[in-house]
């Protein structure tokens, strides 16, 4: 048996095969300026299909009204705000590859950072949905921001609710400028290679006038650096907030500290989970395997590993707090959530969250493209099951027995909850064929021997 | 050509170690108006074309505090001058509940307005008249090549001389940019009945729309208001049910708390055995007990029950209740009297609640017991 030595002392090329800077141009504008395959057309209209179900759904919840959900007394927050946590969650992913591995200097980032910051984007508005239609009158949702009114009155700046409305808005506006920021350059190079005059026009608009000038990298970069350095505690903040919303409360279950750091963990994880998912698609269709490599994935398995870890950690953490801090409600939750009417939903999340991605430890399993699909895929069932447990067992039982009931969702909510992953399959659909989809100037910058030999 | 009035003159180059050097040199050379045009941010430009550091980030922090105070200040004037509120029982200036939003805003406004300063005052964007947009100088350099140009306003600048320093250096494609002549001669007016014209249809779409919006569209279904929506209201007809009334009537069997039927009718003998005190003489039960009995019963019975009535006779004297008959009565006896009246005495169970009625036991019994003490009693 031979040893092979591996140098951990060099780091392994973020992008294999040295192409020249116009390669990269070639493979990833590719997919602009060709008419849509016959491929693309068909997953464009499955999830259109799944986007109008849930426009139905939206336009008979607006006109009829929220009893057509399953929400009632005492399980006031159903699917919406699992839903709601679940796409908060999975946008995540695209701030902390973009920002957080930025400042760790972890270059491998380039080539994943533009698909999943766009990801968070489009996760967030899928998010933004879910609270909107919950507030029953859509139509006046200015009344979750503090303007002055006729009433003479503002909103509760105490209230975890709110907190909320200003972080998700935040973390969405300043995502959509990382974004932006990050895509001015590349409008400006399709903006010199396209020959189309409607595209030209477009793209002259979109780029601002970008001249790649170094007067202006200059300051380039160090926004970048400081739109990092603020989206990092933004980032973490976000789902902390979130989970302000359950923590701050007094329901047995939710009133724990452990809420934010478990949440925070809980959402990096679904959301590599999700962008893994979606970019072993991407680089297939694209060829765009030499860029996003296997190396990435292997990369985003491992932080998948390490969060998954820590969810686990947090689960049985709750366990040992439940029983430690001898609240009699607090102890019967957590038996209700293993041994109780949602007791399937509970061993489907610790399964899928806690199990399986451990798979990845071995490094064949990390490697392989479908075993690395199927384990994302049931990371994010677990994840989902994850806030259902956490929202529906401790609503359903509280303090009084009497005031127990009982969680069914109607078709509607399904119906909601397809028609976003619609939106979010659309979104996605539509941006690799207008955007590049791997941020192009990025890439080219760390190809080998793009940066002087000195240096 | 003439006529054309020079930008700049433009090389290419290939190597970022060719740039880097070619801008070092031009530096060095004492020009200052030229700038390198790369791809992609080539590390150690900066140093070479000796730029001071961005200072960008002196916006950011300005814009993160400007963001902290107002979110603070904001809030404070809310809870503590324009409508303070008790919420949850806390001080009306709960800073700890100021921490998100305040975070919030600082990070919002940190962040965005620092870009759009970066690209408003730094770069003078958006700008898409420039001279070098869409030459071959630009494309080259939007793609592969590394460029570097020296501007005509340079105070060194010699076209001759900068096209041999160029090559010198090794650049290829050694081309002059001309400022665009239509750019040059374009003038905007404000007064142009075309671009009125579009003004004017704006503002009539916009305004139309929004008048539609806010007094038309809102009241139109789906859309309700609290104030016309169906609800029921009290005392008031309902369209929300078939029959049509509002107050709905209670379900069959529901007993309000506190009235319990009572189902012992004239039965006066047997009762005793089936009801119990379910009160004990505590001080506070006969303190109540006494207050009830000085209400509803002490005007027929007296005040120490003996039957001596205060309605002097209007009103037929019952006997008194420290006879041997009352006094051996089981206390559910005495309710069931009580409750059910008993010949020329009403029932008193619409004026007294169940257990002040047993209250009042307790306080007769007292009065019995001090009115017929025993020795045993004394000790």
């Amino acid at each position: 048996m031979s040893t092979t030595v591996i140098d951990y002392t060099k780091e392994l090329p973020v992008v294999e095969g040295r192409p020249t800077a116009s390669q990269i141009e070639v493979v990833v504008t590719a997919p602009l300026d060709q008419f849509p395959p016959r491929k693309w057309w068909y997953a464009f209209a499955v999830t259109l299909s799944m986007l109008s179900i849930g426009g139905f759904c939206i336009g008979m919840s607006l006109y009829k009204g929220l009893g057509l959900w399953g929400v009632n007394q005492p399980v006031g927050w159903g699917f919406d705000i699992v839903n709601f946590v679940f796409w908060v969650g999975i946008g995540h992913a695209g701030t902390l590859i973009s920002a957080i591995l930025f400042l760790l200097r972890q270059r491998w980032r380039t080539g994943i950072a533009r698909f999943a910051e766009a990801m968070t984007i489009f996760a967030v508005m899928c998010a933004g949905l879910f609270p909107l239609m919950h507030t029953g009158r859509q139509w006046l949702p200015m009344y979750l921001t503090p303007y002055p009114n006729q009433h003479g009155l503002w909103v509760n700046f105490t209230s975890p609710l709110l907190w909320d409305v200003f972080a998700v808005s935040t973390y969405f506006t300043v995502s959509l400028v990382f974004w932006y920021l990050g895509l001015i350059p590349d409008l400006a190079t399709l903006r010199d290679r396209t020959t189309s005059k409607i595209k030209k026009t477009i793209y002259s608009i979109f780029s601002l006038g970008w001249r790649h000038s170094n007067r202006h990298w200059q300051h380039y970069e160090r926004a970048y650096l400081i739109l990092a350095g603020f989206a990092t505690p933004l980032v973490l903040s976000v789902h902390t907030i979130v989970s302000f919303d359950f923590a701050v409360s007094v329901i047995p279950g939710w009133h724990t500290t452990i809420f934010p750091p478990y949440f925070v963990a809980g959402a990096v994880f679904s959301g590599f989970a999700m962008v893994q998912n979606v970019l072993i698609f991407v680089r297939q269709y694209f060829n765009l395997k030499h860029i996003i490599t296997l190396d990435h994935l292997e990369k985003m398995n491992k932080v998948m590993v390490l969060t998954g870890s820590m969810v686990g950690y947090a689960y049985a953490m709750e366990f040992f707090i439940a029983w430690y801090s001898g609240s009699q409600f607090e102890t019967f939750v957590f038996l209700n959530r293993a041994l109780g009417p949602y007791s399937w939903a509970y061993w489907t999340m610790v399964s899928c969250n806690v199990i399986f991605p451990q798979l990845f430890w071995i490094k064949k399993i990390r490697r392989s493209i479908p075993a690395m699909f199927l384990i994302g895929i049931t990371v994010n069932i677990g994840m989902w099951f994850e806030r259902f447990v956490i929202v529906v067992t401790s609503l359903s039982r509280d303090f009084l027995p009497s005031s127990w009931g009982h969680y069914t969702p109607t078709l509607y909510d399904a119906g909601l909850f397809l028609g976003s992953f619609g939106l979010f399959f659309t979104l996605i659909l539509i941006f690799v064929r207008v955007l590049p989809v791997v941020s192009i100037s990025e890439v080219k910058a760390v190809v080998e021997g793009a940066q002087p030999s000195h240096h | 050509m003439s006529t054309k009035q020079l930008y700049s003159i433009t090389a290419l180059f290939d190597s970022p170690d060719e740039i880097i050097h070619a801008a070092s040199e031009t530096s060095k050379a004492g020009y200052t108006k030229y700038d390198v045009n790369t791809p992609y941010p080539v590390h150690g430009m900066d140093g070479a074309m000796q730029l001071k550091p961005s200072r960008l980030g002196f916006f950011a922090m300005a814009f993160g505090l400007l963001g902290a105070v107002s979110a603070i200040g904001f809030m404070t004037w809310v809870t503590l001058i324009e409508y303070p509120l008790v919420i949850g029982g806390k001080p009306f200036w709960s800073w700890p509940a100021f921490v998100p939003v305040s975070f919030e805003l600082t990070v919002l406004l940190a962040s965005v307005l620092s870009v759009v300063a970066m690209i408003v005052i730094y770069f003078k964007f958006p700008n898409n008249a420039h001279p070098l947009h869409d030459t071959k100088y630009m494309k080259a350099v939007s793609s592969d090549k590394f460029g570097i140009n020296i501007q005509a306003e340079d105070p060194k600048f010699d076209e001759k001389a900068v096209t041999e320093f160029f090559k010198s250096l090794g650049g290829k494609e050694i081309t002059p940019v001309y400022f665009d002549e239509d750019e040059l001669s374009h003038g905007q007016k404000l007064f142009d009945p075309k671009f009125i014209g579009i003004l004017a249809v704006v503002a009539v779409i916009a305004s139309g729309t929004t008048y539609f919006i806010f007094n038309q569209l809102m009241f139109m279904p789906p859309f309700n208001w609290m104030m016309t929506q169906e609800k029921l209201k009290a005392q008031k007809p309902s369209e929300l049910f078939s029959d049509g009334i509002g107050m709905r009537n209670p379900v069959d069997g529901t007993v309000a708390r506190g009235f319990l039927p009572y189902p012992f009718k004239g039965q006066l003998d047997s009762v005793g055995k089936y009801l119990v005190n379910p009160l004990l003489p505590t001080k506070e039960v006969l303190e109540t007990g006494k207050q009830k009995y000085l209400t509803f019963c002490s005007p027929c019975h007296g005040n120490f029950a003996q039957g001596d009535s205060r309605l002097r006779g209007q009103f037929p004297n019952p006997p008194t209740l420290h006879s041997d008959k009352v006094r051996n009565w089981h206390d559910g006896n005495i309710y069931h009297v009580i409750t059910e009246g008993q010949n020329v005495m009403p029932s008193y169970a619409p004026q007294i609640a169940r257990d002040d009625r047993w209250a009042i036991i307790h306080y007769l019994r007292a009065l019995q017991r001090a009115q017929n003490a025993k020795e045993s009693d004394f000790k």
